[in-house]
């Protein structure tokens, strides 16, 4: 099954081509310029991965990824920007980012984080379901 | 140095700072843009080579496409390479409205990212000023950061330069009304200083709530 990833960015241009080189690699991949749409979408959709721009108007991607962490905790979030920083990234991971890169950044690179980013959310989910089924079948064994 | 030079000075450093970051992160985001239709071609010629067909038409957006973001960084180098020759000579003559129409250039980005469109009516004809064209710029770039602040609902700024009797006037518009406490807090102390080293005085229209800015059009120091 092929990575769900969601692209979020200003640019529309470069949503459109990193899109296309995405789907080349078998990957099943939505894009939004907007960032208020982003987090509708995520609410509607089984995302494994969001690829967010960390500058962008009407929400930063801060905001967004507070916002997406809410809705759907397991989602994983990898944030891009112009300038990397230590403290942007530290600032990142404490709101739950998975990881943070600098553009212009590699495809391959950023497509193993996705493979990473995906089975990172496929532990979260099998965890879930075992401490689900754990529970039941204390419940049910009284 | 007086205490208004000093203030001249820190607010001109961190303009200047403003200024290049936000051109740093314009070029950074064509470069990107690049970078994605670069790769795309080097895919496309992957394709190629493994023998199956590229439709040609392809290859001539992605040229297209690289093409126009050439186009675009040149322009964000050319507006930058304009601003760090503006504090050349001190004092200068200058067309305002070319200077105006440069401060506007750099600002589209922070206007943008606080969902503020700006637009300039060019001049009609030159408005040629004697000024210190680094200060006036600051100056503008206050005025504007003030209007994408008290933009109107529709969140859209017009500017527009003119020559007046004895002096030269930068309007802008689509600002809300003033109010008692926005009088007070524009222009602050800092605009003011501005004001003052180049023969300069802001007067708000309270009726359709546009800023009035009118400087001295030969101002030597």
């Amino acid at each position: 099954m092929s990575e769900k990833v969601l692209l979020v960015d200003d640019e529309e241009e470069f949503l459109e081509a990193m899109a296309e080189r995405m789907r080349q690699r078998d990957m099943d991949v939505s894009t939004t310029a907007s960032p208020a749409d982003a987090v509708r979408m995520v609410q509607e959709n089984p995302y494994d991965v969001i690829v967010l721009d960390l500058m962008m108007p009407e929400m930063d991607g801060l905001e967004v990824l507070k916002a997406v962490k809410e809705k759907q905790p397991d989602l994983q979030v990898i944030l891009l920007t112009g300038h990397a920083t230590v403290e942007k990234g530290i600032e990142a991971m404490k709101f739950g980012a998975m990881d943070f890169l600098e553009k212009p950044a590699e495809l391959k690179v950023l497509v193993e984080k996705i493979k990473e980013a995906r089975a990172q959310k496929m532990m979260l989910v099998e965890k879930k379901i075992e401490e689900k089924m754990k529970k039941i079948m204390h419940e049910k064994a009284w | 140095m007086t205490w208004e030079w000093e203030v001249i000075g820190k607010t001109g450093f961190q303009f200047f700072g403003k200024i290049l970051a936000s051109v740093s992160h314009e070029i950074k985001n064509a470069l990107a843009v690049m970078n994605e239709n670069v790769g795309l071609l080097s895919d496309l010629a992957e394709v190629a080579e493994k023998g199956r067909h590229v439709d040609p038409s392809r290859l001539k957006t992605q040229a297209e496409r690289l093409a126009k973001q050439v186009r675009r960084t040149d322009g964000i180098v050319r507006n930058m390479n304009k601003f760090a020759h503006s504090v050349d000579e001190f004092s200068k003559r200058v067309d305002l409205g070319e200077v105006l129409e440069l401060v506007c250039a750099l600002s589209a980005r922070p206007a943008s990212m606080r969902g503020v469109t700006v637009t300039l009516e060019p001049p009609a004809d030159k408005i040629p000023i004697t000024t210190l064209p680094f200060l006036l710029e600051n100056l503008l770039w206050l005025c504007l950061d003030f209007a994408f602040d008290a933009a109107k609902d529709d969140k859209a700024v017009t500017v527009r330069a003119e020559a007046t009797k004895g002096s030269a006037r930068v309007t802008f518009s689509g600002i809300k009304p003033s109010t008692g406490e926005r009088a007070e807090r524009f222009p602050g102390e800092r605009e003011k200083v501005f004001l003052s080293a180049l023969d300069a005085e802001i007067v708000p229209d309270e009726g359709s709530g546009a800023l009035v800015l009118r400087i001295a059009t030969n101002r030597v120091l």
